[in-house]
């Protein structure tokens, strides 16, 4: 019953704080937090939920001290156990959402790899996950929105209703209004557990080759990379495919929760170098040649999360993560030129992930395209804007485009370049919300909106 | 359990709705708005998946409805085990001095009002032969302190009322629980900048439900806050006219 306090009560002046980037990359400003989003909403310039994306996606635009936070909006409001229909509130977790679609022998049609993000930010973003070759991004499944926009109306959208508003909305980083909720057909699983395999590659091309051969009898494909070998082994690494087990092949137990090892810290700078980075991926890429076996749907879908606040690894300077799609019309040799790139700068860390995308969603902004992915963390040093220059460059002469929720060092002429859908992705905002209110540190970078 | 619950449409009292609802307990929403306690007994009786939510409307600021809503909780349940109240009003130091119908709606809800439907929740449970009343009232209630001068003597006073009660009634069978949250990063203390133990909801709900599963008279949460607590009642005048806390 505590009323929200008047805007300009509390003193945002007084309360300085930072929000962080998933990649540490920070600005000082604050969340507000309310379990009423319209009314929390109806000044702010962004809204947040998480705040996992990687660079300043969730980040206010530097004249704005705050930002709106949904993580107090976590209400289910439906969910039809014939259907699989479920509606909730924008700052619903992934993670409380599947406890409570796991027992009912249910799961999100599409899931990214933490179970640490919101219904709103899985929208914003328009997460993919490892079945994007045959199911599309989150996008694809959604039934329904209700947005605030800039001018205070609250609309509905959805794939037959205010359709420019909500595909301008799927994958439009929350710039086109503030996401209230979000309606989404949710999927029966045979069983709660998934049937696993997963394979040694030895170079990028049989790699490209296994993540397509794999595509077409598995709904469930990704690909690890160890970024730092050249030569003959570039793009060495692990392919992993998998399906829900069937309820014969399942274990009778329901798979356990379990709490992750954190990070207790910030680690220093020097901890991860190029030779702990090698002796990882060295570890990493000696594993059984081949694998088949039943996995924990989390440690299969979120291996993000099977340690804590690991985004301390990096160091005080952070990082950020390099995601680009390399459409297939690029050739087969688009991945290797990259890595290319990528290795000669040495650049990457231990983390690179490829991964085979199906068509273009909905969404006017959304990322994926038919091709392949990949993503890679890069630590930020002196010469990391060189760096994702370089790739960029690359990148844009293949035809592809980079992801914005990862994205912290993209140039506005860069973006402009791999992005020919932008120019209608502003004319639609811009019919919602002339002033251009509502925006963030990251449409200020690569769009141009004011400060 | 049989559980009414005043206030659980936000902050601590959803989180220990959940809590309630996920072990089976029958639940019974009161609060302000009809249409946000839909949504909230919806979102309960989905994360439960068994059996449906009632609600009531009824508003510590009218103790008209104090009475029917109680009733209206007990019909639905078929009568009661644990009543829970989480609802009051907050506002910072500086706000209240600035507005004193503020600070006579915050006085009369966060006390008169508040032990008024104790009074009415306490004879419906002892009717019955007994049960739990959990109410929250706050650490901000154990020492006067410059930013809760007002909002702290309310709640000392509510749980003074909550200690009486306790003594008088326990014998009979009533088990009060006076829980004292510390900062927790609710809706209420938005804008605020978190002190060190802030808490969230649901870890502090979790410690509520300890509390009330054990009979603890009274509670803090987190608790890191006890001990804070112990401290700042031990410090002496000269130094609380000094610090700002």
């Amino acid at each position: 019953m505590a009323d929200v306090p008047a805007r300009g009560e509390a003193n945002l002046k007084t309360a300085p704080a930072t929000l962080w980037g998933w990649g540490r990359v920070a600005r000082t400003a604050t969340e507000r937090r309310s379990e009423d989003l319209v009314r929390l909403t109806e000044d702010a310039p962004l809204s947040r939920g998480l705040g996992r994306s990687y660079g300043d996606s969730s980040l206010p635009p530097p004249s704005e001290p705050w930002a709106a936070s949904t993580l107090l909006a976590d209400r289910i409001l439906a969910f039809d156990e014939e259907t699989g229909r479920l509606r909730a509130e924008a700052g619903l977790s992934l993670a409380d959402l599947l406890r409570v679609l796991r027992p009912r022998g249910f799961f999100p049609p599409v899931v990214p790899g933490t179970q640490w993000v919101t219904l709103g930010g899985m929208v914003a973003a328009d997460v993919h996950g490892k079945n994007h070759h045959v199911d599309g991004c989150f996008g694809a499944h959604l039934t329904g929105l209700r947005l605030r926009v800039a001018d205070g109306r609250i609309l509905d959208c959805g794939p037959e209703r205010e359709r420019d508003l909500f595909r301008a909305t799927v994958g439009g980083m929350g710039l086109t209004g503030h996401i209230l909720e979000v309606e989404f057909l949710a999927r029966r699983t045979g069983s709660p557990w998934v049937l696993a395999e997963s394979e040694r590659i030895r170079d990028i091309d049989a790699f490209i080759e296994g993540l397509k051969a794999a595509g077409r009898d598995w709904p469930f494909t990704m690909g690890w990379i160890d970024c730092l070998s050249g030569g003959r082994r570039l793009g060495r690494g692990i392919l992993m495919r998998g399906r829900w087990a069937t309820r014969e092949e399942a274990p009778a137990s329901t798979p356990v929760a379990r709490r992750p090892p954190e990070v207790p810290f910030v680690l220093p700078g020097f901890a991860l170098n190029p030779w702990t980075v090698r002796a990882f991926n060295a570890l990493y890429y000696n594993a059984p040649r081949s694998w088949r076996g039943i996995a924990h749907p989390v440690s299969f879908f979120h291996p993000l999360d099977a340690i804590g606040e690991w985004n301390r690894l990096y160091g005080p300077r952070g990082f950020t993560q390099y995601q680009c799609v390399l459409p297939e019309s690029a050739g087969p040799g688009a991945a290797r030129r990259f890595l290319e790139t990528l290795t000669r700068r040495g650049g990457a860390s231990m983390l690179c992930v490829i991964k085979d995308c199906g068509d273009e969603g909905l969404g006017l902004l959304s990322f994926p395209k038919r091709g392949i992915s990949i993503a890679c963390d890069i630590p930020i040093r002196d010469d990391t804007q060189a760096l994702v220059d370089a790739l960029n460059e690359r990148v844009i002469a293949d035809g592809g485009r980079v992801y914005l929720a990862k994205d912290a060092f993209t140039r506005p002429e860069h973006f402009r370049a791999m992005e020919p859908r932008l120019p209608e992705f502003q004319r639609l905002r811009r019919l919602w919300d002339p002033e251009g209110r509502i925006r963030s540190a990251q449409s200020v970078r690569l769009f141009g909106d004011r400060t | 359990m049989r559980v009414a619950l005043l206030g659980a449409t936000r902050g601590i009292g959803r989180a220990l709705a959940r809590l309630l609802a996920e072990q089976g307990d029958a639940l019974f929403l009161l609060g302000r708005g009809v249409e946000d306690l839909q949504r909230s007994a919806r979102d309960l009786e989905v994360r439960a998946g068994r059996g449906r939510v009632g609600f009531s409307a009824c508003d510590l600021e009218r103790p008209e409805s104090f009475a029917p809503a109680l009733a209206d909780a007990e019909r639905a349940l078929g009568g009661l085990d644990l009543v829970v109240v989480t609802a009051g009003l907050f506002a910072s130091q500086a706000t209240l001095e600035a507005d004193s119908e503020l600070a006579r709606r915050l006085l009369t809800v966060d006390f008169s009002h508040t032990v008024l439907f104790c009074e009415e929740a306490r004879r419906r449970l002892m009717a019955r032969g007994g049960g739990t009343l959990c109410v929250l009232s706050s650490v901000a209630g154990e020492r006067g302190r410059k930013p809760v001068v007002l909002y702290g003597a309310a709640k000392a006073g509510l749980t003074r009322y909550l200690e009486g009660l306790d003594h008088r009634f326990h014998d009979a069978g009533l088990r009060v629980v006076c829980v004292k949250p510390g900062f927790v990063k609710t809706s209420m203390t938005d804008g605020l900048p978190p002190p060190p133990f802030a808490g969230e909801p649901e870890g502090v709900a979790r410690r509520v439900l300890m509390a009330i599963d054990r009979g603890w008279p009274v509670v803090y949460a987190p608790p890191a806050w006890a001990l804070v607590m112990w401290i700042i009642r031990g410090l002496p005048r000269w130094v609380m006219r000094r610090v700002g806390f």
